[in-house]
């Protein structure tokens, strides 16, 4: 039977049809629906760890107890995980071990587009690359024998158009589950140098072993076609090569890392003019070159950005590599006079409780470092809130960097930071802070939820990704014990005590967290009545504008509120001067 | 040899362009398509574009369709039909629902939401199909099947029987709210 299924479906799926029993992640775009897909096979167990690290570690424990068992990020994830990831690669596994690395050309929903492929290459690890869910799904398979005959942790790496593209795949029963017996082994796991030096020379060992394979691999073929052109590709771009240049021979690499050298000389030698077809970095290109064929790529096709098939198209006949047929592009002359399409750029929903903190930030004219989640989107007009954001976790520390460097800034600079986002990496920029004797206002946007992603658990929630009750933690308690004195709660959607808490914390010249604490506007299934305008009182100053509310127009010099999309949270009432605008409902509502 | 066919959907989050793709993708399944579906739906907020990809073919490589390559577009609001309109192919059909759904810099009077975008679409492309959805959606009896109404409004223009989608939907709507929907796509597909 065949179903249509995303490449994260299909990923899920495999893990359960390979007998995987054990699954750990921290949810990313474009990964998340991995986990939760997972979690809903019978007889698995699935987490939410806080953070990649975390989430690696698990596994690693999971791995050795015998459990075939898979791990799960978006590609910056792997940056966290990849201390336990560099060396966990000398130990080796015991039941088969699958990192699943999800990478974002074109940044659909990331701070960058690293290739992680080179992550594969640096720690020595296979690497796999799917071209679409019926191979994520067989290559999860493969990767876990892989895993367990070379005793050697193994990248799945998936791209968004892999990740959230759907197609068909043929549907097998679950996996068969057998826990590998632990054996205690010092030499092999225990990594002080002594032993990690033995394990070094295992590693090498493993890799030669892995090229051999890797000629041998079914998932690296040759589909010969007119040998006046031979292109190597891997992934998504495979499937932009045969759209786009149906003529050409190609060479599918599935297992990108180590590279079966012996199969690319072949090909090389079969075709006339060698090219690497590739999203992002030069990774197959350069070892390909490094080989000493001659082989171009990079300067065809670009380094950034996603590919697709009009650019390779466009691109391979540019450089006289494809006869394309000339394109009715005359419709352009007509298009040239289409008004001009505002944009829709995503803004925090109508009553998020993040707007009333950040229009209180924007008030007080603070320097923001911020973090990443979706009170990021609140840098953008009109709030335009936030200094900066770089990487998850990253406010605490800059932050108390910046009042280090620049005492004049140290009062009005203030760090927001997720709950999710705390719980991930913040906690120990906090630490930090009051060790230093810092004098920073860390503010903690507790939503209760992991927003961005999709509404993720999280441990101060209360609840995991299975579904059962859990311990929540108490931020009030946890920043106390970390040594701050000064801890104070506000709702955000209570403009003037947040205010006033926010001034009175920031002059205070000493650590103090304000945790903002209101459940996202997605969570609460009951809205209050929407605001009412009155009319003769509304003079269309456009104060209320200011808010970014999707909710708020003003037309001929009044404002409007829309009835359907508009949550009640109050915010705007408190912000019109006039008292243009009132709580919906009769009073008993 | 069935013959190819890709559909480009835009909409706003929260319209239900979605289901309207899952329903779709039900019944070339059934009519025996290899199907390709590419969904870029980055956050969790509401109110972003939507944009749905769906190919159909013997054999579908890319999930992506290049521009001037849709065989049809359905915009389930104006503003975003326009700004999606260069993937249609010449001689392509654009169905576009009439409902407006300005974005946050016009409400905010940074921009302004253009005027006219059905009079240019109907001059800039050959086959234009416009349709008042939420209307029709209402008279149905329930507003919020007016995606089911557009998709009704491109099935009577696709190659497959009316039985396979009548039974997709079946398949993928509630049954309290399947009635409306019922009559949502049949008032759709006997549109004009
Ligand atoms: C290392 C890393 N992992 C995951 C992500 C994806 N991601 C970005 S923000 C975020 C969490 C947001 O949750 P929270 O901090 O609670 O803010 P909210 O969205 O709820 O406002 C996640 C998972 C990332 N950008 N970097
Ligand atoms: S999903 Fe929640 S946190 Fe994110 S913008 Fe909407 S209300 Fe705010
Ligand atoms: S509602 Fe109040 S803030 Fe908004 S335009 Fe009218 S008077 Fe100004």
């Amino acid at each position: 039977m065949k179903e249509l299924l995303s490449g994260n479906e299909a990923i899920a799926r495999g893990a359960y049809e390979s007998g995987v029993t054990v699954a750990a992640a921290y949810p990313g775009t474009p990964s998340t629906e991995i986990l939760e897909n997972f979690s809903r096979y019978p007889g698995v167990y699935a987490e939410w760890a806080p953070n990649e690290k975390v989430a690696l570690e698990v596994g690693i424990g999971a791995s050795l107890a015998g459990a075939r068992t898979l791990v799960a990020m978006k590609h910056v994830g792997v940056n966290v995980a990849a201390d336990p990831l560099l060396t966990f690669a000398y130990t080796g596994v015991n039941g088969g071990f699958i990192l699943v690395s999800a990478d974002d050309p074109g940044m659909h929903s990331s701070q960058n587009e690293q290739d992680n492929r080179n992550y594969a290459r640096f720690a020595k690890i296979p690497l796999l690359e799917p071209s679409d869910s019926q191979e994520a799904k067989e290559m999860v398979e493969l990767a876990l024998d892989i895993s367990e005959q070379f005793d050697t942790p193994v990248m799945l790496r998936t791209t968004t158009r892999v990740a959230h593209s759907q197609s068909l795949v043929e549907i097998g029963g679950p996996g068969a589950r057998e826990l590998r017996p632990y054996q205690k082994d010092p030499q092999k796991y225990l990594m002080v140098p002594a032993f990690a030096r033995l394990r070094r020379a295992a590693l090498e060992e493993r890799l030669v072993r892995l090229r051999e394979y890797a000629e041998q691999s079914p998932f690296n073929f040759i589909e010969w076609r007119d040998q006046s052109l031979g292109v190597i590709t891997s992934g998504i771009s495979y499937q932009y090569v045969r759209e786009a240049l149906p003529q050409a021979s190609v060479l599918k690499i599935g297992m990108t890392n180590p590279l079966p050298e012996a199969v690319i000389r072949r090909f090389a030698a079969g075709v006339k003019r060698l090219v690497v077809v590739e999203e992002l970095e030069p990774f197959i290109q350069e070892q390909v070159s490094s080989m000493g064929i001659a082989v171009t790529g990079k300067e065809l096709i670009p380094n950034s950005g996603e590919l697709d098939t009009g650019i390779l198209a466009r691109n391979f006949s540019e450089a006289g590599l494809l006869k394309m047929p000339v394109n009715a592009e005359a419709e352009g002359s007509t298009r040239s006079k289409a008004p001009a399409a505002p944009g829709r750029p995503p803004v925090l929903c109508s009553g998020c409780p993040h707007r009333g903190l950040f229009y209180a930030l924007k008030k007080l004219k603070l320097t923001v470092a911020g973090d990443i989640g979706c009170y990021t989107l609140s840098g953008l007009p009109p709030l335009e809130a936030m200094d900066w954001c770089v990487c998850m976790g990253a406010s605490i520390g800059a932050a108390h960097g910046v009042s280090k460097a620049n005492p004049a800034m140290s009062g009005h600079t203030v760090a927001v930071i997720g709950d999710s986002t705390f719980l991930h990496s913040g906690i120990t920029g906090l630490l930090n802070m009051v060790y230093n004797n810092g004098s920073g206002t860390v503010i903690i946007l507790d939503n209760r939820t992991t927003a961005m992603t999709g509404h993720q658990q999280h441990p101060g929630t209360g609840s995991t990704l299975m579904g059962t009750a859990a311990p929540a933690v108490d931020l009030e308690t946890l920043v106390k014990a970390l040594g701050v004195k000064r801890v104070k709660v506000v709702n955000p959607l209570d403009l003037a005590k947040t205010l006033a808490v926010l001034r009175e914390e920031t002059a205070a010249g000493e650590p103090s967290v304000v945790i903002s604490r209101c459940p996202c506007v997605l969570l609460t299934k009951a809205a209050k009545p929407a605001v009412l305008v009155e009319k003769d009182k509304c003079i269309g100053c456009k104060v209320c504008l200011r808010l970014g509310c999707p909710s708020i127009s003003v037309k001929d010099r009044k404002a409007l509120v829309d009835p359907v999309s508009c949550t009640g949270c109050g915010l705007c009432i408190q912000v019109c001067q006039e008292g243009a605008l009132v709580k919906g409902g009769n009073g008993d509502a | 040899m069935l013959k190819p066919v890709d559909i480009l959907m835009v909409g706003v989050g929260g319209q239900g362009t979605i289901l309207a793709s899952k329903i779709l993708a039900q019944a070339a399944l059934e009519t025996g398509y290899d199907i390709k579906v590419s969904e870029i739906h980055g956050m969790a907020q509401r109110g972003g574009s939507v944009v749905t990809q769906v190919r159909l073919g013997e054999k579908v490589f890319s999930p992506l369709i290049p521009p001037g390559g849709a065989d049809v577009v359905l915009a389930f609001e104006k503003l975003e039909g326009l700004r999606l309109m260069s993937f249609l192919k010449p001689d392509g059909t654009i169905i576009i629902n009439e409902q407006e759904i300005p974005p946050v810099p016009v409400l905010v009077g940074a921009a302004e939401y253009p005027p006219g975008i059905i009079e240019y679409i109907s001059s800039a492309a050959r086959n234009v199909v416009a349709v008042n959805a939420l209307a029709i959606a209402e008279k149905c009896g329930n507003v919020k099947a007016a995606n089911v109404v557009l998709l009704g409004v491109m099935a009577c223009r696709l190659p497959f029987a009316r039985e396979v989608w009548e039974r997709a939907l079946a398949d993928r709507v509630p049954a309290k709210v399947l009635e409306a929907n019922k009559a949502a796509f049949a008032a759709g597909y006997e549109y004009e």
